[in-house]
């Protein structure tokens, strides 16, 4: 039996991990609730712009700008977004599997495809499959900008009016609850058709320059939004995940060390006996 | 004089920025200053850098920075799409090389990360090599 010196030693570096755990859960916590609360702020700005497409592409029929027109696919693009940090539960894993069933399918197919990373885990895992990786961005933070993601998102849009790939894809992890993260795949490029409802009505607006011209920079807003929500949805997620992944830490640490002080209070409590059988024994043959 | 009055919307992609009534809009449109009063007729454009200037009906006045962005206008309510950051054409660009060149770079470690690979693997098989060596030697002595 281990001696009680030992056993105590580790019950004290169980329990300095065990701080820690509880720590990193509390702080995943607070994180979370602040990326949720992002989360629905961003909202309204992309309900907009929903709105406002939908004007616009009914404005001129005849008028098609390339981010609306559907094209046989020969090469796709996929931004990946992911953590910058681990300790997330099986978050990245999930995310990098689904995109690996998008990108076999594809490949099946018959297409190219081109990645773009948004966090450094995807990073990491992707560099080592040799596909070609056009646009790379990594620790945004807790508190990803617009600004941050402008650069990035370009290079796949201009990839995309150059006609260097054909369809662009984001995956990212949904936040459904605090216990659920889902990895999702959404298609952005060619961007659905808008349906709305107000758009039967008669009055239209007044487009300054023209409404082509507009639509381009509404439609690259659009785009933009919609990787920054992606990203603000994916730290909502990180912080989700690592929460629960640091509650059943804490949880396992408490256990260990409740067997472990069950071992120690043995191994005292023998020591003791043992103690006693020999002065008993030293009494007797005396 | 609930009819004088026109709601102003500003919202950015990060959140909120400026909601409320108003009796006079002034905004940076990409084709020159425009004011918006009440009744103002449905109108959509481009947004340049500068300033949203908010006339509130108490007579005060908020001021508002945009990088650029979109402004709608219906008769009863205009809404700024306002980008948080400056955007140019040329700041754009430099964004966007700045996003390629990390990628370049990450791929040139990848290239550091294989060789490191191989000469682990060539290691190892080497490391087998003599083992079996070894093995041969004392079998024949």
């Amino acid at each position: 039996m281990a001696s009680t010196k030992e056993i105590r030693s580790k019950i004290t570096s169980v329990k300095s991990t065990q701080k820690i755990t509880k720590a990193m859960q509390m702080v995943a916590t607070s994180k979370m609730r602040r990326a949720q609360e992002r989360m629905r702020l961003a909202r309204p700005y992309a309900e907009k712009m929903v709105t406002v497409i939908g004007h616009l592409s009914a404005a001129n029929p005849d008028y098609k700008h390339p981010f609306l027109v559907t094209r046989e696919p020969k090469s796709i693009g996929i931004i990946v977004i992911s953590t910058d940090r681990g300790l997330c539960g099986g978050l990245n894993a999930n995310i990098f599997k689904n995109t690996i069933y998008l990108l076999r399918e594809w490949q099946q197919k018959g297409a190219e495809v081109n990645l773009c990373l948004v966090g450094s885990k995807g990073l990491g895992f992707f560099r080592r499959l040799g596909l070609p990786i056009l646009a790379n961005v990594t620790h945004l933070g807790d508190r990803p900008h617009v600004k941050d993601l402008i650069g990035t998102v370009k290079v796949m849009l201009d990839a995309y009016r150059e006609g260097r790939i054909d369809r662009l894809y984001m995956v990212n992890a949904q936040f459904v609850n605090t216990m659920t993260q889902k990895p999702v795949v959404e298609q952005l490029l060619p961007v659905a058709p808008v349906e709305s409802s107000d758009l039967a009505e008669h009055w239209d607006y007044i487009y300054e320059p023209s409404a082509s011209d507009i639509l381009d920079g509404v439609l690259m807003r659009y785009i933009e939004s919609q990787v920054y929500r992606g990203a603000v949805e994916n730290v909502a997620s990180e912080m989700a995940a690592r929460m629960v992944a640091m509650k059943a830490a804490s949880d396992n640490a408490g256990k260990l060390i409740n067997e472990l002080q069950l071992i120690y209070n043995k191994a005292r409590q023998a020591a003791i006996t043992k103690e006693l059988a020999e002065i008993v024994g030293g009494a007797a043959a005396v | 004089m609930a009819e004088s009055l026109i709601h102003v919307d500003v919202v950015s992609a990060e959140g909120e920025i400026f909601s409320g009534p108003a009796t006079m809009v002034f905004v940076p449109a990409s084709e020159g200053d425009i004011g918006i009063a009440p009744r103002h007729a449905p109108l959509l454009t481009l947004l340049k850098a500068g300033e949203v200037r908010i006339q509130t009906p108490e007579g005060g006045e908020h001021l508002i920075y945009v990088g650029g962005g979109v402004l709608e206008i219906q008769p009863k309510k205009v809404t700024v799409l306002a980008d948080t950051a400056l955007r140019a054409k040329d700041i754009d660009e430099a964004a966007a090389i700045a996003a390629k060149q990390r990628a370049e770079e990450a791929l040139k470690d990848k290239v550091d990360a294989i060789s490191q690979a191989e000469a682990l693997a060539e290691l190892a098989r080497a490391a087998a090599q003599l083992k079996l060596i070894e093995k041969l030697r004392k079998l024949k002595g």
